[in-house]
């Protein structure tokens, strides 16, 4: 029989969905165990989520987690840095660190018959790394010089920037690997400091996730984590519990670039804490002004005017109070317009232009029917559970996802788009080419622009 | 290894179309999800000098609408909550698209579409925004980021003008400046009919429910041509040296040599090559360069293989007061004795583990780049057998010290190699000695 080419043809009913269960237990040193049966490969993760973040860092020493959370595969015990990275890849594991604004999240993967040695090295890893001088001396510089070499990266001296210009003195101000005079006067002593308030099993979940029986995981992360010995100290000071910052004025900078091809832009403002009762208006409204390829703002700026790759917004997520913001590489040439324009699909979300019908419904089929595929993997699973430990979620979260997002109306949207973008409201950045774009920033309806600093 | 062995396996079922569109489909009923996966046998390898970049132009196109979804491609599979992209590098243009099982029909629906009915859904002022937005692609990835340009310039110091591996696949900027929407046509008669295309369906579908729905939607697609294998050697007989200035504040060294296509003789021993020497802080460049003699912030290697022959490339940034001298006698001391001496055992130990945990790794998703889709079609394109997964793993088991070190010695002791210095701007006598200005377009 022919194709019916006159018309797409229809999709069933959303997908049932259901996220695996898992278990949770407590080790006697309080550390929180969750434990995923898994995946039908033999391969097991751990994710061990360590609160506090690069949001903890003390004011004047930006950056200190960061170092901390690279120490960790220096060496343990009598293993050095080249020991313990020969000791990863015979077990075929992939190791990782990722240094949040709230947490600290490690993770290793590895074969399902090597969970015990896999835990083993996991453990005396994060719990008990050796923090030497050298190795100390080496990561900080390493560090250094990569901060340098950011200089030249034109979207992390935005995302740099645009976080100073947004919380200002807030301890989420800086990004994880902190800034350049933090980290040289950064001691090996104010890392031993770090790693012993933040580092201990009352400010951890560990998850272990994977293709055995749930008591084996168990077993293993009790046998590696069992003798993790509690510690009283004084609570670390989260960046989430600091008073909220008081919104800076909107403002117009420019981080000059001379010559630069393109421009970096960056459009946003705080707007939420994760556990907001808006959270799921907040994530359609995110699809339909610029979180997806179909969004309003990368239609227009990509598909009709042909001005960048690529636009999009998202969320920045944490505890505390996040960011919104728009991330964009458009043509130099076009820098005013791409920003005139991006306000004005802000401007019209608020109203003007509502979200119609067909776009909610849109917005709502692609966050939930494609959700199962973010956990197909071992890994992947592990990193979520996580992350509902991070974020204090309850056990049925992921299962419920699709439900909720289906609870949001027009009005929720349009309500949400008031309170958060409304132009006048908004910081915009460019990193880009002063010469060629900076007289065409000038907009009676725009603040002054200033010149910034990378 | 027994343990792993078992399940270390990609079966599938293979089929032809009449008109010559392979078929094949893989099951995987852990998620409720399919993956579909087309590759088109074309890519800038394809172009000619003055048209470079237009295959990956038109992998923009694609994207565009096609006769009877006269509009954006991503709407309606979005709406069935697919995740979806497409890309295109120097041998072949891949397009996927993972939907809910329910939306199978949908996404092969459109996939036939393009294919069958991609040339009146196109206008001129789809090709003008897309030609813009590729020009900003490049502009943004290549241009706007540090050492962006390395790439390119190691082709152009590798490769005669017109080999087809000279011209970076974003394309030149002239070229891109300068296509016509009249060339549309031409290459899609060319290259994007069934029968120089590779369909994978992999997921929640049962074998034979993928040959039908293969079938319905394809089946009646005219076949097309089949595009003349291309052949094109290269070869270097002695050291270039080359420099490129670059809005970066440290120098780094690229080193590039000639080496043996995918699956050849000798590639996956150079695959090893590159994680002994630069994967990880117990591989021997870090351990020199960056953990030891501190003369580099980073070490990277890979043998970058590729249809018609592959490009080892090894690259490391200079510490800040180090020279790229001070990086390249030390890379040359430790690839001598690589090449003298061979792995240890313990070297080799490490590199099975890994290995095997990378193809076990390489099973866990269906769809998406790199995803068992994709890794069959790559199979079945590329080395014309779809059933090479567990024969590529042998590749690797069966590499020895001995052949490990034959590899190293036979290609990253030849003569000819690139070396690249990109040096801050300003800057051309942080360079090695005798290097030669390389302009890229």
């Amino acid at each position: 029989m022919p194709v019916d080419r006159s018309a797409l043809p229809g999709v069933g009913p959303d997908p049932a969905f259901l996220f695996p269960r898992f278990e949770r237990h407590h080790l006697a040193n309080g550390l929180e165990v969750r434990v995923v049966e898994h995946g039908s490969m033999p391969i097991v993760s751990f994710a061990l989520v360590v609160a506090g973040g690069s949001g903890s860092d003390p004011g004047g020493r930006e950056g200190l987690t960061g170092v901390v959370a690279d120490m960790v595969d220096e060496g343990t015990g009598d293993l050095g840095a080249i020991e313990v990275s020969e000791a990863l890849a015979n077990i075929g594991g992939d190791y990782d660190v990722e240094v949040g604004a709230d947490a600290v999240v490690f993770t290793l993967t590895t074969l399902a018959r090597f969970v015990d040695r896999g835990a083993g090295l996991f453990a005396a890893m994060t719990t008990r790394p050796s923090l030497r001088d050298t190795d100390f001396e080496r990561v900080r510089q390493l560090r250094r010089d990569r901060l340098r070499q950011l200089k030249d990266v034109p979207s992390a001296v935005a995302e740099r920037a645009f976080l100073r210009l947004i919380y200002n003195s807030h301890p989420y101000g800086h990004l994880a690997i902190g800034e350049e005079r933090a980290l040289a006067e950064l001691t090996l002593g104010q890392v031993m400091e770090a790693h012993g308030a933040a580092f201990r099993p009352s400010n951890a979940t560990l998850v272990v996730a994977g293709d055995l029986g749930a008591g084996e995981l168990l077993r293993a992360a009790e046998r590696a984590f069992g003798g993790w010995q509690p510690r009283s100290v004084a609570n670390l000071t989260l960046a989430a519990d600091q008073p909220v910052p008081v919104p800076s004025r909107p403002r117009l900078a420019l981080v000059p670039r001379e010559g630069a091809a393109q421009s970096e832009l960056r459009i946003g403002r705080l707007a939420a804490r994760r556990d907001t009762p808006d959270y799921p208006a907040l994530v359609v409204m995110n699809a339909v002004v610029g979180g997806q390829f179909v969004s309003r703002i990368n239609l227009k700026l990509r598909e009709e005017k042909g001005y960048t790759y690529g636009a999009r917004t998202g969320f920045d997520w944490r505890k505390g109070l996040a960011p919104f913001v728009l991330h964009a590489s458009v043509h130099t040439a076009a820098t005013a317009e791409a920003v005139s324009d991006a306000l004005h699909e802000f401007d019209v979300l608020r109203g003007e232009r509502p979200v119609t019908p067909a776009e909610l419904e849109l917005a709502k089929a692609s966050l939930t029917r494609g959700y199962p595929q973010s956990f197909q993997t071992v890994p992947q699973v592990a990193r979520a559970v996580g992350q509902l430990a991070l974020y204090d979620l309850p056990d049925d979260y992921f299962s419920n996802f699709g439900p909720t997002i289906h609870t949001v109306t027009i009005e929720d949207v349009t309500r949400v788009a008031r309170a958060h973008l409304d132009p006048a409201t908004l910081t915009m950045l460019i990193v880009g080419d002063r010469q060629v774009v900076g007289a065409k920033l000038s907009n009676p309806e725009w603040p002054a622009l200033e010149v910034v600093g990378a | 290894m027994s343990s792993a062995a078992s399940v270390l396996d990609l079966p599938f079922t293979r089929r032809r179309l009449a008109n010559g569109l392979d078929v094949i489909v893989h099951e995987d009923h852990r998620v409720p999800i399919v993956a579909v996966n087309i590759w088109y046998h074309v890519g800038s390898k394809n172009e000619r000098p003055g048209m470079t970049g237009f295959a990956h132009l038109f992998e923009h196109l694609m994207f565009e609408g096609s006769q009877h979804h006269d509009k954006g491609y991503f709407p309606p599979l979005q709406q069935a909550g697919a995740q979806l992209n497409g890309s295109t590098n120097t041998d072949r243009t891949n397009y996927w698209e993972v939907v809910p099982t329910s939306a199978v029909d949908r996404a092969l629906w459109m996939e036939s579409d393009r294919m069958g009915f991609l040339l009146p859904a196109l206008t001129p002022e789809r090709f003008e925004t897309q030609r813009k937005v590729v020009l900003n692609e490049r502009r943004q990835s290549y241009e706007n980021r540090p050492y962006g340009l390395a790439l390119m310039a190691m082709m152009a110091g590798l490769f005669p003008f017109d080999h087809p591996y000279r011209w970076p696949t974003i394309g030149d900027v002239p070229d891109l400046e300068a296509m016509q929407f009249e060339d549309v046509r031409e290459f899609f008669r060319a290259y994007y009919g069934p029968s120089n295309a590779s369909l994978v369906l992999a997921g929640d579908l049962s074998t034979e429910d993928g040959f039908e729905l293969a079938e319905r939607y394809f089946g009646d697609l005219p076949a097309g041509q089949r595009p003349a294998p291309i052949r094109a050697a290269a070869s270097l007989s002695e050291e270039r040296r080359l420099v490129l200035e670059d809005r970066v504040e440290l120098p780094r060294l690229y080193l590039a040599w000639h080496s043996p296509a995918m699956f050849a003789e000798d590639d996956a021993e150079l695959d090893l090559v590159a994680d002994l020497v630069a994967n990880g802080k117990a591989s021997r460049l870090y351990r020199t360069l960056v953990y030891e003699d501190r003369v580099a912030l980073d070490v990277s290697a890979s043998q970058q293989s590729r249809e018609l022959s592959s490009v080892f490339v090894l690259a490391a940034t200079a510490a800040p007061g180090k020279s790229l001298a001070d990086v390249a006698a030390r890379v040359d001391v430790a690839l001598t004795e690589l090449a003298a001496s061979g792995p240890t055992d313990a070297e080799m130990e490490r590199s099975r583990a890994q290995v095997e945990a990378n193809f076990l790794y390489r099973l866990q998703t269906v769809g998406g780049f790199g995803g068992k889709s994709d890794q069959l079609n790559a199979y079945n394109v590329l080395r014309g057998d779809a059933g090479y997964f567990a024969q590529d793993l042998r590749r690797y088991d069966a590499a020895t010290q001995h052949s490990v070190r034959i590899a190293a010695g036979r290609y990253l002791m030849a003569e000819g190699r690139v070396m690249l210095s990109i040096v801050p701007r300003g800057q051309a006598n942080a360079a090695l000695p005798g290097s030669e200005r390389i302009p890229v377009a």
